[in-house]
């Protein structure tokens, strides 16, 4: 099943990439090569497999309900590309 | 078509029409810290952004850990509304852009939640309905946006504070079992109640600590056809739910009747406005592409756990409200008022337990107990008299050695400046005169000074017994038994 330009398109979109039509082709074959390795994966026999998503075998790595330290107001905008006072700006929203 | 007009009321628009209704719950957790970081969870009131770390700033680089309290207080409420708690649950990622998610997505659960299948009951206009619960799962918050401008499509710029990002957050779903905005409402109601109760929420709508949202749609009333669905947002109290659904019923009433199409959109509720409008856009296409966490393993609730939960879970509203019934005689109106709020119930409980006759401690708390509290902001716990004196003043007046009218007076004062009931009125001599042979001497000497009163009443005025009721009370400074007082005038003017 060959992927279409209009799906890259959707996937760019939804990921705020901005594509040519050039990058948009480029990117249809390398991902339709990504996607066909995954129909190689699919003929492998995993009848008798567990779904997973992790193969790690860590279960409940939780913590404690306790407070730490937080960082410093001034430390947590310093990277900010836009500040309005103590907070983060950003432009426009449009729902 | 029906020949219905396109300016149907409410009431007949629901004769032809069926609600559909089911409602989403976004409730935050009381935990001390943040989801996957020890930043307070309590983030109200804090200066913009000084409750943040990397992980709930979304910096790269950062491992989340699950608060696991978090955990058992949505396994918590998982039982408290009946539903199976699955062995293995995971949490995914739900991928959208938006300024008040720094990481671009949100941790959640999709496929796997910590909970489902589950029922509420409620009784909604005398009937009772169950309506099912799909599933409870847990996820975190988001920020917070103030925009520049009255609305958001205005502003050129907002700003964000991150403060409440990552606080736990219990997604709590419903099945559209509802039939109506009383019921919806209803729903609502006891769902706070019930999460207030187990502590795990503070059920504070108007600060956004519990959330709804509603989806509705319209079906012909004896069709099947299911309508489309519209999801109504930003209600922020129980009266904007209702009021919300009644308006989008006629809205879709409306346009039905017109033979027009329901779009399938988000509309917000404008409390100013008294309408729902449409937020709709086409590139906020839900297109989330969920993917299991990969920093997050699985979580594995044994039944131990599920278990241990179980059995320190509170006794929920409406066991108490049944017990109340049983062990206290209450009456089902008045059982249910008293549980409405935990506070109130514990407060009766302590009022029974230290001498109070139930009605008596039941009647004081809804009446004028709950009208003070509601007047001065302060609650009885808080207030000068305390739920120890107002037992010792319901116990004053069930001994008779003060009336009511006596004892409200007190209550009044005592709730502002407090005090010792009984020693305050030794003090001021406010016992009860309920000496016979004083009552008579001046029920004689009333009725000697009232002559205008005696006549009428003699001449078939039964209301002319209360001024002479009232002449009595004020000779004793308001201390007399008026029902002694009316038998012993009665008795006398009978002869």
């Amino acid at each position: 099943m060959a992927l279409t330009r209009d799906q890259v398109a959707h996937v760019a979109m939804l990921a705020r990439l901005g594509l040519s039509e050039a990058e948009l082709e480029l990117y249809r074959e390398q991902l339709d090569a990504i996607l066909a390795h995954m129909e190689v994966l699919q003929r492998v026999d995993t009848s008798l497999v567990a779904e997973t998503a992790q193969v790690g075998g860590l279960l409940n790595a939780w913590r404690d309900d306790a407070r730490g330290e937080c960082l410093p107001q001034q430390v947590a905008l310093a990277n900010a590309p836009r500040r309005r006072g103590d907070h983060f700006e950003v432009g426009a929203i449009q729902e | 078509m029906a020949t219905a007009s396109a300016v149907s009321t409410l009431p007949e628009i629901l004769g032809r029409y069926e609600p559909v209704i089911g409602l989403e719950v976004h409730a935050q957790l009381l935990t001390d810290s943040k989801m996957f970081c020890a930043c307070s969870a309590a983030y109200i009131g804090s200066p913009p952004n000084s409750n943040t770390c990397p992980v709930c700033l979304g910096l790269p680089g950062v491992l989340p850990v699950i608060n696991r309290r978090a955990v058992e207080y949505t396994v918590r409420t998982a039982l408290a509304l009946h539903c199976e708690i699955p062995e293995h649950s995971k949490f995914d990622r739900k991928n959208y852009f938006y300024p008040d998610l720094p990481k671009g997505y949100q941790i959640s659960q999709w496929d796997m939640p910590m909970s489902r299948d589950g029922h509420l009951d409620l009784v909604a206009g005398g009937a009772a309905v169950r309506c099912g619960i799909t599933r409870v799962h847990l996820e975190e918050d988001t920020g917070t946006l103030q925009h520049a401008g009255d609305i958001l499509q205005q502003a050129r710029s907002s700003v964000v504070d991150l403060n409440r990002a990552g606080v736990p957050l219990m997604e709590i779903v419903g099945e559209p079992d509802l039939r109506s905005p009383e019921q919806a409402r209803e729903y609502l109601v006891r769902l706070r109640q019930i999460l207030v109760y187990i502590g795990v929420n503070d059920g504070n709508l108007e600060q956004g600590s519990f959330r709804c949202d509603a989806n509705i749609s319209l079906r012909r009333r004896g069709g099947d056809a299911l309508g489309t669905k519209v999801e109504i947002k930003n209600m922020n109290s129980f009266r904007a739910v209702q009021r919300a659904l009644e308006f989008e019923i006629v809205r879709q009433g409306r346009l039905l009747d017109r033979g027009e199409t329901i779009e399938q959109e988000t509309r917000g509720w404008v409390e100013a406005k008294g309408a729902t409008i449409s937020q709709r856009s086409k590139e906020h296409a839900h297109d989330y592409r969920y993917f299991p966490e990969p920093d997050l393993p699985p979580l594995h609730l044994t039944s131990d756990l599920v278990e241990r939960v179980r059995a320190g879970l509170p006794e929920l509203p409406h066991q108490l409200q049944e017990r109340l019934q049983r062990e206290h005689g209450l009456s089902a109106y008045d059982a249910a008022v008293i549980t409405a709020e935990r506070e109130d119930a514990t407060t009766f409980e302590a009022l029974v337990a230290a001498g109070a006759p139930a009605k008596a401690a039941a009647n004081w708390l809804m009446g004028d107990v709950a009208r003070l509290a509601r007047e001065s902001g302060t609650s009885l716990g808080r207030s000068g008299l305390g739920v120890a004196g107002l037992a010792a003043l319901i116990r004053l007046v069930e001994a008779g050695t003060v009336n009511g009218p006596t004892a409200k007076a007190l209550l009044e004062e005592l709730y502002a400046s407090g005090g010792d009931p009984a020693a305050l009125v030794g003090e001021r001599g406010l016992a009860q005169v309920s000496d016979t042979a004083e009552l008579e001497r001046i029920v004689e000497t009333v009725i000697a000074e009232n002559p205008a009163a005696v006549a009428d009443f003699r001449g078939g005025k039964e209301q002319a017994l209360q001024r002479l009721v009232g002449g009595v009370m004020k000779a004793t400074r308001g201390r007399a038994d008026a029902r002694a007082v009316n038998r012993l005038l009665r008795d006398r003017l009978a002869r």
